[in-house]
């Protein structure tokens, strides 16, 4: 491997991030080497999604930096971000299929709006993308007529159209039965070493992002809190991801919300 | 006097937030009419949109100005002939429909028909990612939703007016002529005679190009802008169809009286 090859392709180096005066992000170190799949964890609400569009570019740190492919994504103008984001895949929690086109044409959007490419050859990547999440048989359906893993995996199809050199995944197993949890997990690891890319993907299903991710970034309150390698985080006696993993109610992240002893709001009649 | 405050204060926030709104509107326009070449470019992207915003609005439009033609020949007929004027029906009804109830009223037809479905749409692709989807795929949303709905829009509107038009006169003929015997000669010659192309059409066309642009602009603006949940597109369409009936009916008043001054 030589020096270029070795440079993380996604880095973050102290990132700040607030919406007005509510900190989100107080000072982010995260690193995805390339070929790598990472996994970022944590509670709802924790910043994670936040980390995702950081490293998108949909938005911008107020201070720190988040390096893509050695660009400064605070940086960069409109065009160059443009560019950057043909290389891009972002799988959305939902899906976010475009519903006013068939299954086919989603996976034909991004090489249409791109390339030049004619009809025919169209035809063929499409169809060859639709086969690699398993659902070319869908390819005349409606987005109405799929269901939720379904629509998950041909929104990976259309991630994956142009052959990307980062994938993101908001949230990829939010609200799957186990059988089309298992296939998504087969499929971002299986898409990401046939492809070559880098994989990010913000979760808090811990079992099965373990089975797949190479590294695993905890993030509570702003901050990583943890990381490790999956076998290092199933051995890990940090409470925080003691609690993450074995899904215990109560613990560093309390089960109660801060308030007045239970006391004094019972004996007063109300929640104050 | 704290509700004396409170309502003052209310009614401040109302107008700052109503001129951040124009400002945003404005802003938005800049950014559709920047980015307009690309996307008018693929002429089939706007092509579709004329479809859904124009040939889809065609029943309503058809239907309400035949009938607002047969009521204008009714009431038109009634009123001149208490002064011995009855042939004189066909200009009343042209003049009318081309000056005011043809842009104006296929203006707020199109606004509930065509401005609402376009704010739904453009508000349910934001409220399910699906703009943030293809800004991620490095495809500028503004240039792919916004414009072609825009330009669908704006190129919509007066063949719209000009067909409620149309069909208002031939209600109006079906009533005068038909109906009620009114001197077909009379009837078509003296329209011709006193409808003037520049005074009278010219200037009801560009009337219903301004509008629009009036609704075409606040229905994908207001899609764009919407609160991303099911209430939010529903307040979303609800400011749409309220805020284009008050813009045409504010817009007509200012371009009457900049173009017709009872001069003619």
């Amino acid at each position: 491997m030589n020096g270029v090859s070795e440079t993380p392709l996604v880095e973050l180096k102290d990132v700040r991030f607030a919406y007005g005066e509510r900190e989100i992000l107080k000072g982010v170190n995260l690193v995805v080497p390339r070929g790598k799949v990472v996994a970022i964890m944590g509670g709802s609400g924790c910043g994670k999604t936040t980390l995702l569009r950081l490293i998108g570019g949909q938005l911008r740190a107020v201070s720190g930096t988040v390096t893509v492919a050695g660009e400064d994504m605070g940086r960069i103008g409109r065009d160059r971000m443009y560019e950057l984001r043909r290389r891009m895949g972002m799988l959305f929690q939902f899906g976010a299929l475009f519903t006013d086109m068939s299954v086919f044409e989603n996976v034909a959007f991004p090489l249409r709006e791109h390339t030049d490419l004619p009809p025919e050859l169209i035809e063929s990547l499409v169809l060859m993308k639709l086969n690699a999440v398993g659902l070319r048989g869908a390819a005349h359906l409606e987005p109405s007529e799929l269901s939720g893993g379904m629509a998950r995996r041909v929104a990976l199809a259309r991630a994956i159209a142009l052959d990307p050199m980062l994938i993101m995944y908001d949230e990829p197993f939010a609200g799957l039965d186990p059988i089309s949890l298992g296939i998504i997990g087969q499929l971002i690891r299986r898409l990401n070493d046939a492809l070559g890319a880098s994989s990010v993907m913000v979760t808090h299903d811990v079992h099965e992002s373990l089975e797949i991710v190479d590294y695993v970034y905890f993030v509570s309150d702003g901050r990583i809190v943890a990381e490790g390698t999956p076998d290092e985080i199933r051995a890990s006696r940090d409470p925080f991801v003691h609690q993450f993993v074995h899904a215990e109610a109560d613990g560093p992240v309390p089960f109660h919300m801060a308030a007045p002893p239970i006391g004094d709001s019972i004996l007063n009649g109300r929640a104050a | 006097m704290n509700v004396w405050l409170s309502a003052f204060r209310r009614v401040g926030n109302m107008v700052t937030e109503g001129v951040w709104r124009l400002g945003f509107a404005t802003r938005f326009l800049g950014l559709i009419l920047l980015y307009s070449g690309q996307s008018l470019r693929r002429v089939h992207l706007t092509i579709r949109e004329i479809y859904f915003s124009g040939v889809l609005s065609l029943l309503i439009i058809v239907v309400s100005g035949l009938f607002v033609g047969l009521v204008l020949g009714l009431q038109g007929y009634e009123t001149l002939q208490r002064f011995g004027s009855g042939d004189a029906l066909g200009v009343l009804v042209a003049l009318s429909l081309t000056r005011e109830l043809g842009p104006v009223v296929a203006g707020l037809l199109f606004a509930s028909r065509a401005g609402s479905a376009v704010t739904a749409e453009v508000g349910l692709m934001k409220t399910t990612e699906q703009l943030k989807a293809m800004d991620m795929m490095a495809v500028n949303p503004i240039a792919r939703v916004a414009a072609p709905r825009f330009w669908g829009g704006v190129i919509a509107m007066p063949l719209l007016a000009a067909i409620f038009t149309a069909m208002g006169i031939f209600g109006g003929w079906l009533i005068g002529v038909v109906v009620i015997g009114v001197d077909a000669g009379a009837f078509w010659s003296q329209m011709q005679a006193a409808v003037d192309f520049r005074y009278d059409i010219l200037n009801g066309v560009i009337k219903s190009v301004v509008f629009g642009v009036a609704v075409s602009l606040i229905a994908v603006f207001e899609g764009y802008d919407c609160h991303p949940t099911a209430e939010g597109i529903s307040r979303a369409i609800t400011r749409t169809v309220v805020s284009s009936a008050l813009a045409i009916l504010a817009l007509d008043f200012v371009l009457t009286s900049f173009m017709f001054r009872g001069t003619s």
